[in-house]
């Protein structure tokens, strides 16, 4: 039975493994695959199964080899996990070596022609006429590739046993306004579940049975989730530039925005969203925005940030509120565009040159990427700083399951802004001079019609009047009330998750998308008798929490997805003392982070 | 003795005097041309009555861009990175699109680290003043050459500037630019008329001037001194400006003047000279531009204007209110559309 070695988890009972297991996908992308895999997996959703999707696509419009998988988990496990049980094979160019890589006893659906029964005889094959089965659902030669793959959909439905009434939904669903189209895909399904009814004797262990635990959840991908954030945030002003994985962020934001933000009378706008010339102009125009008074966001990933360094400065130190969406992809340079990594952490936190930190927040869930998008207009308006929001291409680009996002309980923040109203009831104003021993001064804003309103704001040395200054006691008074103001935003910030485990001696660390992955691999270590603590980071700087998170465990492990340990790092250089009793666990190679991966990595150390 | 009563202070037509339009005192070089340039920005603004507070001025880096500091102390001012103010002043439009934006930079910040984001805001006809104050040379980091160096002009130290210049003026023509002007430091007449009438422009006004400085590009062998632009400048035309507020009295000969109403009803008058100039002419403006260059002549005046051009704010189709000014309550949607697009996402 290696096949239960491979995953012990797996429950089988009467020869039947139920809503536990992963399908893979494999397509040539751009061949249309995308609304197949999408109703796949929004009817095994419907029947109530926890569900989750992961596209891995190349950095390509059409030609080069892409994979989706869906994991099916009925304890409501949402990580990717390594193994998969089913495959269909849709791609020559790689079916080879696809099936190579599965585990004894897993599925293969393939096209018949491709003859790949004779490559893996521990494998279950059900090799499939595709061809004269997309000939049969349509005479249109046009459509034959495109039909092919709902006609997957329906073999796998059929295998599975997933309600036929489910996957019409979901195709109705996929093709709202297109009747024709619906129609069309869901003859396809069909044709595929009548074939293989008729010619598939099923001898695999797979099965989908209805559960209601998806019931009141929604679908959605992190960027739209980021993007919902933002309107309800009353976001005014956003700039941007076209760069994968974060485009579909503002593209989100501006359907959302069209179809909500939009004067009913007149028809016109209440905000402005512009796509800009690169990302140098796009936070130029962000934080001219937010300087200005309004609500304002870019939204870029990795090379985007390194090009938004200086003004991340500027911003830092003349004390302008933006934010800052970084859906991080693999780097350095282009590096692999369509991958996920954690690790622009620390360019982030330091962003630009001379001494500079940011407020950094860490989303761990789509409904978190909803949540911070929101918050962070509050912090970068309370602090008068550019605020980070650090998402990545897994969480931004895939679908995940969430209960519903709340509506925010507070008014917006605006944070210290002196008014036309107060200077003429003589307040006294100076830019940048701490009147409330929180390091954050009042600002006021152009066209404020006061003859004391205006200032000077200058990337070059200020006093506390916006005066030039090269004065060494200006500028470390400067400086040392921006850090003041940090100090301060640590109570502002999403604090960190701890779930503490009183039999553990040891803890974890991890933050964003790692999350679910944790999550699992806790389970599974606590099966191994591996009792754990958790932390989970959820923005920067550090607050006192994780020093006493770490002071009492005797071992912990810090878990991140690039190659450097970045967030050790910067937990180190904090608390320098605790470098000991700190060991690093990093997951750089693209793939999101599954929890088998952290569970073998913890225990190799612990034995 | 007799107390004298005090002259009365002159004031424009809201009320403000000269000094409630002046900055702080200049730290440039003395002779400096830019500070001649603030004079006229000071005198352009004080004259037209405009509210300082409703200004935003706007700059880059470099010897021009500490200028804003020297005039309107009233009005906010951003002094921001190398080359990226047309970017802020974008962002600063978009929101509010009532504030009157005027920008200033210098050769190097618009001509060679700044070129893409001039040629953005150019061609997205932001509304605002552009000022390059022009003088081939990089002052603050003490005399390079900067990419607006004429061909064969020569620097202190003897070394001759090889590469054709970039001319600005042509440039923005190209991209579309609604409102093309060159001027000098040193004719302060002209200069004013031009600074008012960019103010009455609808989208992006750019003026190129031409401003010596004094400590580094000044000598001999220089295109941009003072002698070289007193003794080359050729004007295409001699300036009026009427503003909307005063009324029109000056009579002129039929044929002899151009009028141009201007956005805010203004009226600019071209006075023609013997080169019998049409400034709404652009493939003449482009013709133009180029055989002076060619020719090594200076020519200054209101290249070309359009004022019939959409500018950014009117194409973004926004509400009236400036976006800034939006209340809070109707920005953020109410909780029944949350709702309803959880309710999709089921």
């Amino acid at each position: 039975m290696k096949t239960l070695e491979a995953n012990a988890a797996q429950k089988v009972e009467s020869g039947r493994i139920v809503n536990d297991f992963s399908i893979e996908v494999a397509t040539v992308n751009g061949s249309g695959s995308q609304s197949s895999n999408t109703v796949l997996m929004r009817s095994i959703f419907q029947m109530g199964i926890p569900v989750s999707g992961k596209n891995l696509f190349p950095s390509n419009i059409a030609g080069l080899p892409t994979w989706f998988t869906i994991r099916v988990n009925k304890d409501g496990y949402i990580a990717r996990k390594k193994e998969i049980d089913i495959l269909v094979a849709m791609n020559p160019q790689t079916a080879m070596e696809d099936v190579k890589n599965l585990k004894p006893g897993a599925v293969c659906i393939s096209p018949q022609e491709l003859n790949l029964t004779a490559v893996r005889s521990d494998v279950k094959h059900y090799p499939v006429p595709f061809t004269e089965l997309a000939a049969k659902a349509t005479e249109n030669i046009k459509l034959r590739k495109l039909v092919t793959n709902m006609i997957y959909v329906g073999v796998v439905a059929e295998l599975l046993d997933i309600d036929q009434a489910e996957i019409e939904n979901a195709i109705r669903r996929q093709f709202k306004k297109k009747q024709s189209a619906a129609d069309l895909n869901i003859k396809a399904s069909d044709t595929g579940r009548e074939w293989a009814k008729e010619n598939i004797k099923k001898d695999d262990p797979y099965y989908v049975e209805k559960m209601n635990k998806t019931a009141g959840k929604i679908i959605i991908d992190g960027n739209a989730a980021s993007a919902l954030g933002c309107m309800f945030a009353g976001i005014q002003v956003a700039a941007w530039y076209p760069i994968t994985p974060s485009s579909s962020l503002t593209e989100s934001l501006i359907d959302y925005m069209k179809k909500y933000r939009v004067d009913k009378e007149s028809g016109k706008a209440t905000f402005n969203i512009v796509q800009a010339e690169d990302e140098l102009a796009a936070i130029g125009m962000a934080l001219g925005a937010g300087w200005a008074g309004a609500r304002a966001m870019t939204s870029t990933s990795g090379p985007g940030i390194s090009l938004m360094a200086e003004f991340a400065g500027y911003g830092y130190f003349t004390e302008i509120p933006v934010v800052i969406f970084d859906v991080q992809r693999v780097g350095p340079s282009t590096g692999m565009p369509t991958r996920t990594s954690q690790a622009d952490l620390i360019s982030a936190y330091y962003l630009s040159h001379g001494d500079t930190k940011h407020i950094v927040l860490l989303p761990g869930s789509v409904a978190e990427c909803y949540q911070f998008a929101h918050d962070s207009f509050d912090l970068a308006e309370r602090f008068q700083q550019p605020v980070f929001v650090l998402s990545d291409l897994d969480l931004g680009m895939n679908n995940w399951m969430s209960d519903p996002f709340e509506y925010p309980k507070t008014p917006m923040d605006r944070g210290k802004i002196m008014t036309a109203e107060m200077l003429e009831a003589g307040k006294e104003f100076a830019r940048y001079k701490d009147v409330d021993g929180d390091g954050i001064p009042y600002r006021t804003l152009p066209g404020t019609n006061h003859p004391n309103a205006a200032y000077f704001t200058r990337g070059s040395g200020h006093n506390e009047k916006a005066g030039y200054t090269e004065r060494p006691d200006d500028y470390v008074k400067l400086m040392d009330r921006l850090l003041k103001k940090l100090e301060t935003a640590k109570k502002h910030i999403p604090q960190p998750i701890i779930d503490k485990n009183a039999k553990a001696k040891i803890g974890i660390i991890a933050f964003g998308s790692s999350d679910p992955a944790i999550g699992e691999s806790r389970d599974q270590l606590k099966a191994a008798n591996v009792e754990t603590s958790y932390l989970r980071l959820r923005a920067l700087p550090l607050t006192d929490d994780v020093k006493a998170f770490i002071e009492s465990h005797e071992r912990t492990y810090i878990v991140e997805q690039n190659r450097d340990g970045q967030l050790k790092d910067i937990i180190v250089s904090e608390y320098p003392e605790l470098a000991t009793k700190i060991r690093s666990i990093r997951h750089y190679d693209g793939l999101p982070l599954d929890a088998r991966f952290v569970t073998d990595s913890i225990q190799s150390q612990e034995k | 003795m007799v107390a004298s009563t005090p002259k009365p202070q002159s004031t424009n037509r809201i009320g403000l005097t000269l000094a409630d339009y002046k900055g702080s005192p200049s730290t440039l070089c003395d002779g400096c041309g830019h500070d001649a340039i603030t004079s006229q920005i000071i005198k352009a603004f004080y004259e037209l009555g405009i509210e300082p507070h409703n200004v935003a001025k706007l700059s880059g880096i470099g010897c021009s861009s500490k200028t804003p500091a020297y005039f309107l102390n009233r009005a906010h001012g951003f002094n921001s990175t190398h080359g990226r103010m047309p970017s802020v002043a974008t962002g600063v439009s978009l929101a509010n699109k009532d504030l009157r934006l005027i920008g200033v930079s210098g050769d190097g910040d618009t001509a060679s680290i700044g070129l893409g984001q001039f040629c953005h805001l150019v061609r997205r006809n932001v509304p605002m003043i552009y000022i390059v104050e022009n003088n081939g040379v990089y002052g603050l980091t003490k005399g390079q050459f900067s990419a607006t160096a004429d061909l064969g002009s020569k620097l202190k130290t003897g070394v001759l500037n090889e590469l054709p210049p970039i001319d600005l003026c042509g440039l923005a023509i190209e991209l579309g630019c609604g409102f093309v002007a060159r001027s000098f430091a040193g004719d302060p007449k002209q200069l004013v008329a031009l600074l008012k009438a960019a103010a009455s422009h609808k989208g992006t006004a750019v003026l190129d001037v031409i401003s010596p400085c004094v400590t580094f590009n000044n000598h001999e062998g220089s295109t941009k001194s003072y002698k070289y632009a007193k003794e080359m400048e050729t004007p295409l035309h001699e300036l009026g400006y009427i503003p909307f507020f005063e009324q029109i009295t000056v009579d002129y000969e039929p044929g002899t003047v151009t009028d141009i109403e201007l956005h805010d009803g203004s009226h600019l008058r071209l006075k023609k000279t013997e080169r019998n100039y049409d400034a709404t002419n652009r493939a003449l403006a482009v013709e133009t531009i180029a055989k002076a260059a060619e020719e090594k002549q200076f020519l200054t005046g209101l290249l070309y204007i359009d004022e019939k051009k959409d500018n950014f704010t009117d194409l973004m189709h926004v509400v009236d209110t400036p976006i800034v000014n939006i209340p809070d309550s109707q920005l953020r949607p109410g909780k029944e559309v949350l709702d309803e697009v959880m309710k999709g996402l089921m």
